[in-house]
Protein backbone atom coordinates (compact mmCIF):
# COMPACT_ATOMS: atom_id res chain seq x y z
CA UNK A 1 0.00 0.00 0.00
CA UNK A 2 1.40 3.49 -1.16
CA UNK A 3 1.62 6.00 1.42
CA UNK A 4 -0.88 8.64 1.62
CA UNK A 5 -0.17 12.51 0.32
CA UNK A 6 -0.35 13.72 4.30
CA UNK A 7 2.21 10.71 5.06
CA UNK A 8 4.92 11.85 1.93
CA UNK A 9 4.56 15.64 2.85
CA UNK A 10 5.44 15.03 6.57
CA UNK A 11 8.70 13.00 5.57
CA UNK A 12 9.58 15.60 2.75
CA UNK A 13 9.37 18.22 5.26
CA UNK A 14 11.46 16.16 8.08
CA UNK A 15 13.62 15.28 5.02
CA UNK A 16 14.54 19.38 4.56
CA UNK A 17 14.91 19.75 8.70
CA UNK A 18 17.04 16.74 8.93
CA UNK A 19 19.06 18.27 5.94
CA UNK A 20 19.63 21.80 7.78
CA UNK A 21 20.24 19.75 11.15
CA UNK A 22 23.26 17.78 9.52
CA UNK A 23 24.94 21.46 8.67
CA UNK A 24 23.74 22.95 11.98
CA UNK A 25 25.90 19.65 13.39
CA UNK A 26 28.77 19.90 11.18
CA UNK A 27 28.06 16.35 9.79
CA UNK A 28 29.21 17.33 6.12
CA UNK A 29 30.24 13.99 4.91
CA UNK A 30 26.43 12.83 5.96
CA UNK A 31 25.20 16.04 4.23
CA UNK A 32 27.09 15.59 0.92
CA UNK A 33 25.50 12.31 0.62
CA UNK A 34 22.00 13.67 0.41
CA UNK A 35 22.88 15.08 -2.93
CA UNK A 36 21.94 12.92 -5.98
CA UNK A 37 24.90 12.11 -8.26
CA UNK A 38 23.47 15.71 -10.60
CA UNK A 39 22.62 17.44 -7.54
CA UNK A 40 23.30 21.47 -7.38
CA UNK A 41 23.25 24.11 -4.89
CA UNK A 42 22.84 27.27 -5.90
CA UNK A 43 22.59 30.93 -4.19
CA UNK A 44 21.60 32.97 -7.21
CA UNK A 45 22.58 36.74 -7.01
CA UNK A 46 19.15 37.73 -7.61
CA UNK A 47 17.72 35.92 -4.83
CA UNK A 48 14.37 34.60 -5.93
CA UNK A 49 14.07 36.81 -9.32
CA UNK A 50 16.36 35.00 -10.70
CA UNK A 51 15.13 32.56 -13.47
CA UNK A 52 16.34 29.41 -13.93
CA UNK A 53 19.10 28.78 -16.60
CA UNK A 54 19.66 33.08 -17.08
CA UNK A 55 23.24 34.31 -17.91
CA UNK A 56 23.89 35.79 -14.32
CA UNK A 57 26.07 34.99 -11.36
CA UNK A 58 25.68 33.20 -8.17
CA UNK A 59 27.44 33.86 -5.07
CA UNK A 60 27.51 29.75 -5.13
CA UNK A 61 26.50 27.50 -7.56
CA UNK A 62 28.05 23.97 -6.88
CA UNK A 63 27.97 20.34 -8.52
CA UNK A 64 29.05 17.37 -6.57
CA UNK A 65 32.66 17.97 -7.42
CA UNK A 66 32.81 21.51 -6.07
CA UNK A 67 30.41 20.43 -2.71
CA UNK A 68 33.00 17.65 -2.62
CA UNK A 69 35.97 20.44 -2.72
CA UNK A 70 34.32 22.86 0.15
CA UNK A 71 33.91 19.35 2.76
CA UNK A 72 37.08 18.45 1.61
CA UNK A 73 38.89 21.53 2.85
CA UNK A 74 37.57 22.17 5.72
CA UNK A 75 38.90 19.06 6.99
CA UNK A 76 41.94 20.65 6.72
CA UNK A 77 43.94 21.83 9.44
CA UNK A 78 45.36 24.44 7.03
CA UNK A 79 41.91 25.89 6.07
CA UNK A 80 43.26 29.07 7.76
CA UNK A 81 39.82 31.30 7.91
CA UNK A 82 38.56 28.53 10.21
CA UNK A 83 40.68 29.32 13.10
CA UNK A 84 38.91 29.71 15.14
CA UNK A 85 35.80 27.57 13.46
CA UNK A 86 32.72 29.35 11.69
CA UNK A 87 29.35 27.34 13.33
CA UNK A 88 26.30 27.91 12.03
CA UNK A 89 22.14 27.54 12.80
CA UNK A 90 19.33 27.54 10.47
CA UNK A 91 16.38 28.56 12.17
CA UNK A 92 13.31 27.15 9.31
CA UNK A 93 9.52 28.35 9.19
CA UNK A 94 7.29 25.13 7.98
CA UNK A 95 8.16 24.06 4.66
CA UNK A 96 5.27 24.48 1.96
CA UNK A 97 5.33 21.31 -0.92
CA UNK A 98 5.16 23.14 -3.78
CA UNK A 99 5.16 20.78 -6.22
CA UNK A 100 4.35 16.79 -5.98
CA UNK A 101 4.72 14.41 -8.87
CA UNK A 102 3.96 11.30 -6.92
CA UNK A 103 3.83 9.20 -9.87
CA UNK A 104 7.72 10.11 -10.68
CA UNK A 105 8.57 10.62 -6.86
CA UNK A 106 9.82 14.23 -7.55
CA UNK A 107 8.87 17.19 -5.23
CA UNK A 108 9.68 20.93 -4.98
CA UNK A 109 9.41 22.41 -1.46
CA UNK A 110 10.04 26.07 -0.52
CA UNK A 111 11.34 26.54 3.53
CA UNK A 112 12.04 30.12 4.40
CA UNK A 113 14.67 30.62 7.28
CA UNK A 114 16.95 32.58 9.03
CA UNK A 115 21.03 31.40 9.01
CA UNK A 116 23.34 32.75 11.66
CA UNK A 117 27.17 32.25 11.15
CA UNK A 118 29.28 32.67 14.04
CA UNK A 119 32.98 32.77 14.08
CA UNK A 120 35.12 33.92 16.78
CA UNK A 121 33.27 37.40 17.90
CA UNK A 122 31.53 37.57 14.49
CA UNK A 123 28.05 37.08 13.59
CA UNK A 124 26.42 36.86 9.99
CA UNK A 125 22.74 36.74 9.68
CA UNK A 126 20.60 35.81 6.38
CA UNK A 127 17.69 35.59 5.72
CA UNK A 128 15.90 33.75 2.51
CA UNK A 129 14.00 30.70 1.28
CA UNK A 130 15.25 27.49 0.53
CA UNK A 131 13.76 25.67 -2.37
CA UNK A 132 14.21 22.04 -2.78
CA UNK A 133 13.78 19.64 -5.87
CA UNK A 134 13.91 16.00 -4.67
CA UNK A 135 13.72 13.10 -5.66
CA UNK A 136 13.22 9.32 -4.66
CA UNK A 137 15.77 6.74 -5.71
CA UNK A 138 16.87 3.47 -4.61
CA UNK A 139 18.32 5.09 -1.55
CA UNK A 140 15.47 7.38 -0.42
CA UNK A 141 15.20 10.83 -1.03
CA UNK A 142 18.13 12.78 -2.89
CA UNK A 143 18.57 16.37 -3.32
CA UNK A 144 18.46 17.52 -7.07
CA UNK A 145 18.74 21.06 -6.60
CA UNK A 146 19.06 23.05 -3.39
CA UNK A 147 17.96 26.59 -4.24
CA UNK A 148 18.92 29.25 -1.50
CA UNK A 149 16.85 32.91 -2.34
CA UNK A 150 18.61 35.07 0.07
CA UNK A 151 17.03 38.62 0.63
CA UNK A 152 20.33 40.17 0.18
CA UNK A 153 22.63 38.10 -2.28
CA UNK A 154 23.06 41.17 -4.24
CA UNK A 155 24.45 43.50 -1.11
CA UNK A 156 28.07 44.12 -0.26
CA UNK A 157 28.71 40.79 2.41
CA UNK A 158 31.63 39.54 4.55
CA UNK A 159 32.69 35.81 3.83
CA UNK A 160 29.89 33.45 4.24
CA UNK A 161 32.23 30.18 5.14
CA UNK A 162 29.73 27.61 5.65
CA UNK A 163 26.38 26.35 4.07
CA UNK A 164 22.84 28.50 4.19
CA UNK B 1 50.13 66.23 8.64
CA UNK B 2 52.71 68.07 6.35
CA UNK B 3 54.40 66.44 3.63
CA UNK B 4 57.56 65.42 5.45
CA UNK B 5 55.49 63.50 8.06
CA UNK B 6 53.76 61.55 5.40
CA UNK B 7 56.63 60.46 3.08
CA UNK B 8 58.77 59.35 6.60
CA UNK B 9 55.99 56.65 6.41
CA UNK B 10 57.16 54.97 3.11
CA UNK B 11 60.87 53.75 3.20
CA UNK B 12 62.78 52.33 0.33
CA UNK B 13 61.83 48.86 1.69
CA UNK B 14 59.08 48.75 4.04
CA UNK B 15 55.96 51.08 4.96
CA UNK B 16 54.83 52.07 8.44
CA UNK B 17 51.76 50.34 9.83
CA UNK B 18 50.32 53.81 10.24
CA UNK B 19 49.35 53.41 6.76
CA UNK B 20 46.66 50.67 7.81
CA UNK B 21 45.92 51.47 11.07
CA UNK B 22 45.62 55.24 11.39
CA UNK B 23 42.28 56.51 10.80
CA UNK B 24 43.83 60.46 10.84
CA UNK B 25 45.93 58.92 7.28
CA UNK B 26 42.64 57.61 5.85
CA UNK B 27 41.34 61.00 6.46
CA UNK B 28 43.74 62.32 4.81
CA UNK B 29 43.81 59.50 2.06
CA UNK B 30 40.40 60.81 1.05
CA UNK B 31 41.00 64.31 1.02
CA UNK B 32 44.46 63.79 -1.35
CA UNK B 33 45.62 60.48 -2.74
CA UNK B 34 42.27 59.21 -3.50
CA UNK B 35 41.15 62.71 -5.20
CA UNK B 36 44.68 63.06 -6.62
CA UNK B 37 44.66 59.86 -8.53
CA UNK B 38 42.32 58.24 -11.49
CA UNK B 39 39.79 56.21 -10.02
CA UNK B 40 37.79 54.02 -12.02
CA UNK B 41 33.69 54.67 -11.65
CA UNK B 42 31.99 52.50 -13.94
CA UNK B 43 31.84 51.05 -17.40
CA UNK B 44 29.96 53.15 -20.11
CA UNK B 45 27.97 49.78 -20.57
CA UNK B 46 25.74 50.51 -17.64
CA UNK B 47 24.24 53.58 -18.49
CA UNK B 48 23.08 53.12 -22.05
CA UNK B 49 20.12 54.98 -22.73
CA UNK B 50 20.01 58.82 -21.71
CA UNK B 51 18.46 59.40 -17.94
CA UNK B 52 20.93 56.17 -16.89
CA UNK B 53 23.08 56.45 -14.01
CA UNK B 54 25.08 54.26 -11.69
CA UNK B 55 25.76 55.89 -8.25
CA UNK B 56 29.08 55.30 -6.64
CA UNK B 57 31.52 56.15 -3.69
CA UNK B 58 35.03 57.85 -4.56
CA UNK B 59 36.96 59.21 -1.75
CA UNK B 60 34.18 59.57 0.17
CA UNK B 61 32.02 61.50 -2.20
CA UNK B 62 28.71 60.19 -3.31
CA UNK B 63 28.78 60.44 -7.32
CA UNK B 64 26.79 59.97 -10.16
CA UNK B 65 27.49 57.89 -13.65
CA UNK B 66 25.25 59.71 -16.21
CA UNK B 67 24.48 58.90 -19.80
CA UNK B 68 23.86 62.53 -21.72
CA UNK B 69 21.27 63.10 -23.81
CA UNK B 70 24.07 63.32 -26.80
CA UNK B 71 25.27 59.97 -26.15
CA UNK B 72 28.44 61.34 -23.60
CA UNK B 73 28.66 60.23 -20.28
CA UNK B 74 29.21 62.86 -17.23
CA UNK B 75 30.30 61.95 -13.62
CA UNK B 76 28.49 64.39 -11.09
CA UNK B 77 28.07 64.68 -7.35
CA UNK B 78 24.72 63.17 -6.20
CA UNK B 79 23.64 66.59 -4.64
CA UNK B 80 20.67 68.57 -4.30
CA UNK B 81 22.30 72.16 -4.99
CA UNK B 82 19.47 73.28 -2.56
CA UNK B 83 19.61 71.62 0.68
CA UNK B 84 22.18 68.47 0.14
CA UNK B 85 19.52 65.94 -0.49
CA UNK B 86 20.82 63.20 -2.94
CA UNK B 87 19.42 63.21 -5.86
CA UNK B 88 18.97 59.60 -6.66
CA UNK B 89 19.10 57.16 -3.52
CA UNK B 90 18.76 53.71 -5.62
CA UNK B 91 21.92 51.97 -6.62
CA UNK B 92 21.64 52.63 -10.53
CA UNK B 93 18.23 53.17 -12.87
CA UNK B 94 17.01 55.79 -15.19
CA UNK B 95 16.11 59.49 -13.99
CA UNK B 96 14.48 60.23 -17.46
CA UNK B 97 14.95 63.62 -19.16
CA UNK B 98 16.23 65.68 -15.84
CA UNK B 99 16.70 65.27 -12.25
CA UNK B 100 14.17 66.21 -9.75
CA UNK B 101 14.86 66.53 -5.88
CA UNK B 102 12.26 64.51 -3.90
CA UNK B 103 12.56 66.69 -1.03
CA UNK B 104 11.66 70.47 -2.81
CA UNK B 105 11.35 69.37 -6.63
CA UNK B 106 14.50 72.09 -8.14
CA UNK B 107 15.09 70.02 -11.21
CA UNK B 108 18.33 69.58 -13.00
CA UNK B 109 19.08 69.46 -16.73
CA UNK B 110 21.01 65.41 -16.92
CA UNK B 111 24.19 67.47 -17.44
CA UNK B 112 24.00 69.29 -13.75
CA UNK B 113 22.58 72.57 -15.08
CA UNK B 114 19.77 73.81 -13.10
CA UNK B 115 15.86 73.64 -14.81
CA UNK B 116 13.50 74.99 -12.41
CA UNK B 117 12.35 75.44 -8.70
CA UNK B 118 9.15 75.94 -7.31
CA UNK B 119 8.43 80.15 -5.88
CA UNK B 120 11.28 81.53 -8.04
CA UNK B 121 10.36 84.68 -7.85
CA UNK B 122 10.88 84.10 -4.05
CA UNK B 123 14.48 84.83 -5.12
CA UNK B 124 14.31 87.66 -7.12
CA UNK B 125 17.21 89.82 -5.73
CA UNK B 126 18.90 86.98 -3.74
CA UNK B 127 22.25 86.39 -4.23
CA UNK B 128 21.30 82.39 -5.51
CA UNK B 129 22.06 82.74 -8.87
CA UNK B 130 25.93 84.27 -7.93
CA UNK B 131 26.39 81.41 -5.51
CA UNK B 132 26.96 77.88 -6.18
CA UNK B 133 23.62 76.94 -5.16
CA UNK B 134 22.37 78.30 -8.13
CA UNK B 135 24.65 76.77 -10.46
CA UNK B 136 23.00 73.23 -10.26
CA UNK B 137 24.72 69.86 -9.48
CA UNK B 138 28.59 70.45 -9.51
CA UNK B 139 30.19 68.32 -12.05
CA UNK B 140 33.46 66.43 -11.52
CA UNK B 141 35.90 68.42 -13.30
CA UNK B 142 38.05 65.46 -14.87
CA UNK B 143 36.79 62.50 -16.36
CA UNK B 144 38.31 60.26 -19.11
CA UNK B 145 36.08 57.48 -20.77
CA UNK B 146 38.70 55.05 -22.16
CA UNK B 147 37.03 52.42 -24.77
CA UNK B 148 33.81 52.25 -22.43
CA UNK B 149 35.98 52.51 -19.23
CA UNK B 150 35.35 55.59 -17.07
CA UNK B 151 37.50 57.59 -14.57
CA UNK B 152 37.39 60.37 -12.34
CA UNK B 153 39.99 62.31 -10.85
CA UNK B 154 38.42 64.89 -8.01
CA UNK B 155 40.81 67.24 -7.67
CA UNK B 156 42.54 69.77 -10.19
CA UNK B 157 46.02 68.34 -9.03
CA UNK B 158 47.99 65.59 -10.57
CA UNK B 159 48.69 64.59 -14.23
CA UNK B 160 45.87 64.16 -16.88
CA UNK B 161 44.76 60.62 -17.71
CA UNK B 162 46.75 59.68 -20.34
CA UNK B 163 50.11 60.63 -18.46
CA UNK B 164 48.89 59.06 -15.32
CA UNK B 165 48.12 55.65 -17.11
CA UNK B 166 50.77 55.46 -19.84
CA UNK B 167 51.42 52.10 -21.23
CA UNK B 168 48.31 50.68 -18.68
CA UNK B 169 45.51 51.24 -21.18
CA UNK B 170 47.56 48.57 -23.24
CA UNK B 171 45.78 46.15 -20.78
CA UNK B 172 42.87 47.76 -21.17
CA UNK B 173 42.80 47.68 -24.67
CA UNK B 174 43.52 43.74 -24.58
CA UNK B 175 40.33 43.25 -22.46
CA UNK B 176 38.55 45.48 -25.04
CA UNK B 177 40.05 43.49 -27.99
CA UNK B 178 39.92 40.39 -27.13
CA UNK B 179 36.40 41.05 -28.38
CA UNK B 180 36.24 40.19 -32.14
CA UNK B 181 34.19 43.67 -32.00
CA UNK B 182 35.91 45.36 -30.01
CA UNK B 183 33.05 45.90 -27.78
CA UNK B 184 32.85 44.70 -24.01
CA UNK B 185 29.51 44.57 -21.91
CA UNK B 186 29.02 44.13 -18.60
CA UNK B 187 26.37 41.16 -17.39
CA UNK B 188 25.87 38.50 -15.06
CA UNK B 189 25.84 41.07 -12.35
CA UNK B 190 28.27 41.99 -9.16
CA UNK B 191 29.49 40.59 -6.47
CA UNK B 192 30.00 42.50 -3.85
CA UNK B 193 32.41 41.83 -0.63
CA UNK B 194 32.92 43.28 2.63
CA UNK B 195 36.53 43.22 3.82
CA UNK B 196 37.31 43.98 7.46
CA UNK B 197 41.23 45.25 6.54
CA UNK B 198 42.46 48.25 4.84
CA UNK B 199 42.47 48.69 1.07
CA UNK B 200 46.26 48.47 0.71
CA UNK B 201 46.50 45.14 1.86
CA UNK B 202 43.88 43.89 -0.65
CA UNK B 203 45.53 46.06 -3.01
CA UNK B 204 49.21 44.27 -2.04
CA UNK B 205 47.75 40.55 -2.57
CA UNK B 206 46.79 41.57 -6.00
CA UNK B 207 50.49 41.84 -6.38
CA UNK B 208 51.41 39.14 -4.62
CA UNK B 209 52.75 35.72 -6.07
CA UNK B 210 54.14 34.32 -2.59
CA UNK B 211 50.79 33.76 -0.88
CA UNK B 212 48.91 30.96 -2.71
CA UNK B 213 51.31 28.07 -2.16
CA UNK B 214 50.74 28.42 1.75
CA UNK B 215 47.39 30.83 1.99
CA UNK B 216 45.36 28.81 -0.39
CA UNK B 217 46.73 25.14 0.66
CA UNK B 218 43.68 23.74 1.94
CA UNK B 219 41.59 24.92 -1.51
CA UNK B 220 44.66 23.58 -3.70
CA UNK B 221 44.52 20.09 -1.97
CA UNK B 222 41.26 19.42 -1.86
CA UNK B 223 40.70 20.33 -5.86
CA UNK B 224 44.25 17.70 -6.36
CA UNK B 225 43.31 15.06 -4.32
CA UNK B 226 39.55 15.17 -6.00
CA UNK B 227 40.93 15.21 -9.36
CA UNK B 228 44.19 13.14 -8.70
CA UNK B 229 44.11 9.87 -10.61
CA UNK B 230 42.32 11.34 -13.66
CA UNK B 231 44.49 11.15 -16.94
CA UNK B 232 46.40 13.76 -17.94
CA UNK B 233 44.38 14.87 -21.31
CA UNK B 234 41.14 14.32 -19.70
CA UNK B 235 39.32 17.81 -20.07
CA UNK B 236 38.66 19.11 -17.09
CA UNK B 237 35.70 21.02 -16.21
CA UNK B 238 35.97 24.78 -15.60
CA UNK B 239 35.96 25.00 -12.11
CA UNK B 240 38.88 22.62 -12.04
CA UNK B 241 41.03 24.17 -14.83
CA UNK B 242 40.27 27.57 -12.65
CA UNK B 243 41.32 26.58 -9.29
CA UNK B 244 44.24 23.85 -9.86
CA UNK B 245 46.27 26.55 -10.90
CA UNK B 246 46.54 27.84 -7.68
CA UNK B 247 48.73 25.27 -6.58
CA UNK B 248 51.76 26.19 -8.83
CA UNK B 249 54.92 26.32 -6.54
CA UNK B 250 57.32 29.58 -6.28
CA UNK B 251 59.35 28.79 -9.22
CA UNK B 252 56.36 29.59 -11.66
CA UNK B 253 55.23 32.56 -10.10
CA UNK B 254 58.94 33.92 -10.33
CA UNK B 255 59.25 33.24 -14.29
CA UNK B 256 56.00 34.58 -14.82
CA UNK B 257 57.42 37.75 -14.48
CA UNK B 258 56.02 41.22 -13.92
CA UNK B 259 56.53 44.97 -15.53
CA UNK B 260 55.87 48.22 -13.04
CA UNK B 261 54.96 50.99 -14.53
CA UNK B 262 54.98 55.19 -13.17
CA UNK B 263 52.06 55.91 -11.07
CA UNK B 264 52.20 52.67 -9.23
CA UNK B 265 50.53 50.68 -11.85
CA UNK B 266 52.02 47.13 -12.64
CA UNK B 267 51.59 44.16 -15.16
CA UNK B 268 52.15 40.48 -13.56
CA UNK B 269 52.39 37.79 -15.11
CA UNK B 270 54.06 39.61 -18.23
CA UNK B 271 55.37 36.04 -19.45
CA UNK B 272 52.46 33.42 -18.65
CA UNK B 273 50.33 33.28 -15.99
CA UNK B 274 47.86 31.18 -14.55
CA UNK B 275 45.40 31.81 -16.92
CA UNK B 276 47.48 30.59 -19.60
CA UNK B 277 46.18 27.34 -19.95
CA UNK B 278 42.79 27.88 -20.43
CA UNK B 279 41.30 25.15 -23.01
CA UNK B 280 41.50 26.95 -26.58
CA UNK B 281 38.57 28.12 -28.65
CA UNK B 282 39.62 27.51 -32.17
CA UNK B 283 36.09 28.93 -33.62
CA UNK B 284 36.90 31.86 -31.35
CA UNK B 285 40.90 32.24 -32.93
CA UNK B 286 39.77 31.87 -36.30
CA UNK B 287 36.99 34.95 -35.52
CA UNK B 288 39.78 37.31 -33.89
CA UNK B 289 42.23 36.38 -36.48
CA UNK B 290 39.67 37.36 -39.06
CA UNK B 291 38.93 40.76 -37.51
CA UNK B 292 42.75 41.45 -36.30
CA UNK B 293 44.66 39.40 -38.47
CA UNK B 294 46.69 36.40 -37.56
CA UNK B 295 50.25 38.31 -36.37
CA UNK B 296 47.76 40.62 -33.98
CA UNK B 297 45.16 37.99 -33.33
CA UNK B 298 47.98 35.86 -31.60
CA UNK B 299 49.32 38.83 -30.14
CA UNK B 300 46.31 39.57 -28.50
CA UNK B 301 45.34 36.11 -27.22
CA UNK B 302 48.15 35.28 -26.07
CA UNK B 303 48.69 37.90 -23.64
CA UNK B 304 47.19 36.47 -20.60
CA UNK B 305 48.98 38.86 -17.27
CA UNK B 306 47.43 37.22 -13.78
CA UNK B 307 46.58 40.92 -13.11
CA UNK B 308 46.86 44.22 -14.51
CA UNK B 309 46.82 46.85 -11.83
CA UNK B 310 45.30 50.69 -13.04
CA UNK B 311 46.13 51.30 -9.60
CA UNK B 312 44.60 52.32 -7.22
CA UNK B 313 41.02 51.44 -7.52
CA UNK B 314 40.78 49.03 -10.64
CA UNK B 315 42.41 44.76 -11.12
CA UNK B 316 41.63 43.77 -14.62
CA UNK B 317 42.36 40.07 -16.26
CA UNK B 318 42.02 39.77 -19.80
CA UNK B 319 41.39 36.25 -19.50
CA UNK B 320 39.13 35.20 -18.10
CA UNK B 321 37.25 38.69 -18.96
CA UNK B 322 37.22 40.01 -15.09
CA UNK B 323 37.68 43.22 -13.47
CA UNK B 324 38.15 44.02 -9.28
CA UNK B 325 37.46 47.41 -8.34
CA UNK B 326 38.54 48.56 -4.41
CA UNK B 327 36.33 50.86 -3.13
CA UNK B 328 37.23 51.93 0.41
CA UNK B 329 34.95 52.34 3.16
CA UNK B 330 37.28 53.32 6.21
CA UNK B 331 40.62 52.73 7.26
CA UNK B 332 39.62 49.30 8.62
CA UNK B 333 36.99 48.29 5.82
CA UNK B 334 36.89 47.87 2.24
CA UNK B 335 34.31 47.09 0.08
CA UNK B 336 35.55 44.63 -3.04
CA UNK B 337 33.36 44.33 -5.94
CA UNK B 338 34.03 41.57 -9.11
CA UNK B 339 32.67 42.36 -12.61
CA UNK B 340 32.31 39.76 -15.45
CA UNK B 341 32.23 40.97 -19.19
CA UNK B 342 30.79 39.57 -22.08
CA UNK B 343 32.83 40.44 -25.54
CA UNK B 344 30.52 40.75 -27.87
CA UNK B 345 31.51 38.29 -30.75
CA UNK B 346 33.11 36.17 -28.80
CA UNK B 347 31.51 32.61 -27.51
CA UNK B 348 29.30 32.63 -24.75
CA UNK B 349 32.13 30.56 -22.89
CA UNK B 350 34.07 32.79 -22.67
CA UNK B 351 31.63 35.17 -20.47
CA UNK B 352 30.90 31.94 -18.52
CA UNK B 353 34.69 31.83 -17.51
CA UNK B 354 34.63 35.54 -16.46
CA UNK B 355 31.36 34.63 -13.97
CA UNK B 356 32.78 31.82 -12.76
CA UNK B 357 36.20 32.38 -12.36
CA UNK B 358 34.66 35.58 -10.41
CA UNK B 359 32.25 32.96 -8.88
CA UNK B 360 35.37 30.69 -7.48
CA UNK B 361 37.69 33.62 -6.48
CA UNK B 362 36.01 36.20 -5.40
CA UNK B 363 32.21 36.09 -4.35
CA UNK B 364 31.93 36.15 -0.85
CA UNK B 365 31.40 32.42 -0.44
CA UNK B 366 34.65 31.48 -2.43
CA UNK B 367 37.00 28.64 -0.52
CA UNK B 368 39.68 30.50 -2.20
CA UNK B 369 39.07 34.05 -1.09
CA UNK B 370 38.42 33.04 2.16
CA UNK B 371 41.53 32.52 3.16
CA UNK B 372 42.43 35.79 1.62
CA UNK B 373 40.09 37.68 3.33
CA UNK B 374 40.89 35.62 6.71
CA UNK B 375 44.60 36.64 6.18
CA UNK B 376 44.22 40.82 5.70
CA UNK B 377 41.58 40.70 8.80
CA UNK B 378 44.73 38.94 10.96
CA UNK B 379 46.88 41.25 9.37
CA UNK B 380 44.53 44.00 10.60
CA UNK B 381 44.37 42.94 13.89
CA UNK B 382 48.46 41.73 13.96
CA UNK B 383 49.96 45.48 13.14
CA UNK B 384 48.58 46.43 16.45
CA UNK B 385 51.63 44.53 18.52
CA UNK B 386 54.52 46.55 19.32
CA UNK B 387 58.24 45.76 18.60
CA UNK B 388 57.92 46.51 15.10
CA UNK B 389 56.11 49.28 13.47
CA UNK B 390 56.74 48.74 10.13
CA UNK B 391 55.78 45.73 7.29
CA UNK B 392 58.85 44.34 5.36
CA UNK B 393 58.87 44.92 1.67
CA UNK B 394 62.47 44.10 1.52
CA UNK B 395 62.54 41.01 -1.28
CA UNK B 396 64.74 41.51 -4.08
CA UNK B 397 65.35 45.10 -3.40
CA UNK B 398 68.02 46.88 -5.05
CA UNK B 399 68.98 50.25 -4.71
CA UNK B 400 69.28 51.00 -8.67
CA UNK B 401 65.62 50.63 -8.57
CA UNK B 402 65.15 53.92 -7.11
CA UNK B 403 66.24 55.72 -10.52
CA UNK B 404 64.29 53.25 -12.98
CA UNK B 405 60.63 54.34 -12.80
CA UNK B 406 59.71 51.96 -15.75
CA UNK B 407 61.11 48.42 -15.37
CA UNK B 408 60.21 44.64 -15.72
CA UNK B 409 61.11 41.95 -13.43
CA UNK B 410 61.13 38.44 -11.99
CA UNK B 411 57.13 37.84 -10.81
CA UNK B 412 57.76 37.25 -6.76
CA UNK B 413 60.04 40.93 -6.94
CA UNK B 414 58.20 43.08 -4.26
CA UNK B 415 59.11 45.85 -6.19
CA UNK B 416 55.12 46.01 -7.38
CA UNK B 417 54.30 46.56 -3.74
CA UNK B 418 56.84 49.08 -3.44
CA UNK B 419 55.85 51.05 -6.78
CA UNK B 420 52.43 51.62 -5.47
CA UNK B 421 53.56 53.42 -1.88
CA UNK B 422 55.92 55.06 -3.93
CA UNK B 423 52.93 56.16 -5.93
CA UNK B 424 50.98 56.92 -2.71
CA UNK B 425 53.22 59.07 -1.10
CA UNK B 426 53.38 60.82 -4.64
CA UNK B 427 49.49 61.25 -4.43
CA UNK B 428 49.46 61.55 -1.10
CA UNK B 429 51.62 64.93 -0.80
CA UNK B 430 51.23 65.86 -4.43
CA UNK B 431 48.88 69.30 -2.44
CA UNK B 432 50.00 69.19 0.86
CA UNK B 433 51.61 72.29 2.89
CA UNK B 434 55.42 71.66 2.77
Amino acid sequence: MNAGPVIIERELCDFVAHEARLLDARRFDEWLALFAANGRYWIPLQGAEQAEGAAHNALADEDSLLLSLRVQRLKNPRAHSQHPVSRCQHVLQRSALTHADHAAGRYELATPFIYVESRGERQLMLAGTARHRLVRSAQGLLIELKRIDLLDAGTALPAIQLFP
Amino acid sequence: MRRADVAALVEDDRVHRDLYLSAELFELEREHFFANTWNYVGHASQVREPGDYVAVEIAGRPLLMVRQGDGSIRVLYNRCAHKGTQLVSDASGNVGKFFRCPYHAWTYKLDGAPLAMPLKGGYDGTRLKACESGQGMAAVPHVAVYRDFVFAKLNDAGPGFDEYFGELLRSIDNLVERSPLGRLRIEGGVLRNIVHCNWKMYLENINDTVHPMSTHESATAAAHALWQGRSADEPKPMSMEQILPFGAGYDFFDRMGARVHPNGHSVLGVNFSIHSGYAQLPDYEASMREAYGAERAAEILQRSPQNALCFPSLALKGSPQAIRVIRPLAVDRTLIEAWSFRAEGAPDLLFERAMTYNRLVFSPMSVVAHDDVHLFESIQQGLRARGNDWVSLHRDFERGELAQDTQTVNGTNEILMRNQFRAWVKFMTLDMPA
